[in-house]
Order: C-alpha cells, then structure tokens, then sequence
C-alpha cells in the first residue's frame, strides 16, 4: 500500500530526481497531477491549506498556488508551463517566493511511463542554477516534514474524504 | 542542530554560498576572500565569521596568515536532510495513491 519513492540527490551535483510508481493507468495519473481539484488533495502539506490562484497547464501556460496555514502565514509558488504532452510529459519550471530573492528557479522534468499491469513510473527529475539551491530545495522538506500532521490527513483519506 | 547557526542559515544567504564555492577549490585568506566581492570587508568578515560557527568553514593558521577552508564534513548533514524531503515526497504519494483509487473505483462503477 505505502508508496515506495526512490529520490536521488548525487552530491554535488545541481539536479535531483523524485521516482514514485503508482497502481493506476498513466492516463489516471497524468489527470491527477493536472486537474486543479485533485492537485489539491495530495500536494500542499499536511498543515497548509493549498489555494491555487491559476492554473493554466497548457503549453505556454503558467500557475500560482499558495500555502497559508493556520497563523495567517502564506507561502506562494509559481511557474511557467513549458510543455505538457498528454499523457507522458510535463516540462515546467518552479519557483518558491518566500525566499530573500526571486530568481532559485527549478527546472522540472516530469515523465510518466507506463508498466505492465495498468501501473504507471513517474520520473521527476529537477534542474536548479545552482548545487546550494539544489541542497536548499533538499532541506525544504524538513519543514514539511511534520509526519503527525500528514499521518492524521492520511486517516481523513482512507476514510472518504475523496469522493 | 544548533539553535540559529545551523548549516541552513549558513547556505540561506547568496553571497554566504558564493564564499563556499570559491573556497571549496582552495583554501582563501580573508583578504583573497573579500577581493571577490563587492561588498565591504566588515561584511564579508560577517559573512565568514557565520560560516566559522556553523562549522562549514574551518581556520588554519600558516605563518602569519590565517587561511580559510571548506569543511566537507558539515556538508555531508545535508544529506541527512534528504531522508526528510523523500519522505515528505512519500507522504503525498500515498495521499495520490488513495485518489487513484478513488478515481479508478469510481471509473469502474460508471
């Protein structure tokens, strides 16, 4: 059940890759990582609430989403859509905006390869300017890291909160 | 992790990091150091004194100059960090897991 995500961090280096698999048709999970309503429930952390501002995931698109959590606190993303071939490539780029200065932007790789037996790989694969941000980028999950959080939002999903 | 002075607050800052790059390929006096820089030597004294407490940069006296190196040691703690950005990755995939299966028993019953 519990998903088995493999990430790949070479040191020194200025990418990262982000390979999870999933028991679903490609087709399912491209349609989840580009509809706005299911985008919501699985990407913001557990104790943000995710409000996307635009979401225009086309090529030549863009998006804006942000963050807030319960202290009135808010953080926003954004990017630009580079391609988005259905239903096997999504070429973007990402930007958080909390950060002293604009411009850490990362280049984003996402592949969708289908498996025997109606699975799907995604390989995400990360591109930043430089091996600080991409050590910084490593780093942001130790403030998402808040695993009660995302244990008690797991219990709301297996409980039907998803249609 | 010390309170403040943690590896994080060391690579936060853009000339901070600019610092480590140029002495990771060589050991650097002060001086070398503020050369590369714009800024005024106080602040990249500041820059540096930072660094030195979060141990990502390390003294060493030769002669009269003191020399400045990188600590690859501390760096390696950012590898500790990958364990919680992988799981931050796993936690939302098992959240897409469940959606899909939502979304393909949901398919089926059509």
């Amino acid at each position: 059940m519990a998903n088995k995500t493999i990430v790949t961090a070479p040191e020194g280096k200025q990418e990262l890759s982000i390979i999870p698999e999933f028991d679903a048709p490609r087709e399912l999970v491209f349609k989840a990582f580009t509809d706005p309503e299911i985008v919501v429930k699985f990407l913001g952390p557990a104790r943000f609430t995710m409000t996307i501002e635009k979401w225009d995931m086309r090529t030549g698109g863009s998006y804006r989403y942000l963050n807030s959590d319960s202290n009135g606190n808010s953080f926003g993303f954004h990017g630009s859509i580079h391609e988005v071939l259905y239903p096997e490539r999504i070429i973007q780029t990402f930007e958080f905006e909390g950060l002293p200065e604009s411009g850490h932007v990362s280049l984003d790789f996402m592949r969708l390869e289908a498996l025997p037996g109606n699975r799907t790989k995604v390989v995400m694969h990360s591109i930043l300017p430089s091996v600080a941000d991409r050590d910084g980028m490593l780093m942001s999950g130790m403030e998402s890291g808040m695993n009660e959080g995302f244990e008690r939002l797991d219990k709301l999903f297996s409980q039907n909160l998803v249609r | 992790m010390e309170a403040r002075r943690d590896i994080f607050h060391a690579i936060a800052d853009p000339t901070r990091r600019a610092i480590l790059s140029l002495i990771a390929l060589q050991a650097m006096t002060p001086n070398a150091i503020a050369e590369h820089f714009d800024s005024s030597r106080q602040a990249v004294s500041k820059h540096i004194q930072i660094l030195t407490e979060c141990r990502l940069v390390k003294q060493e006296q030769q002669g009269r100059e003191i020399y400045y190196q990188f600590n690859p040691e501390k760096m390696k703690e950012i590898d500790q960090w990958l364990e919680p950005f992988r799981q931050m990755w796993e936690d939302r995939f098992n959240r897409l897991d469940r959606v899909l299966h939502k979304m393909k028993s949901k398919k089926h019953g059509q």
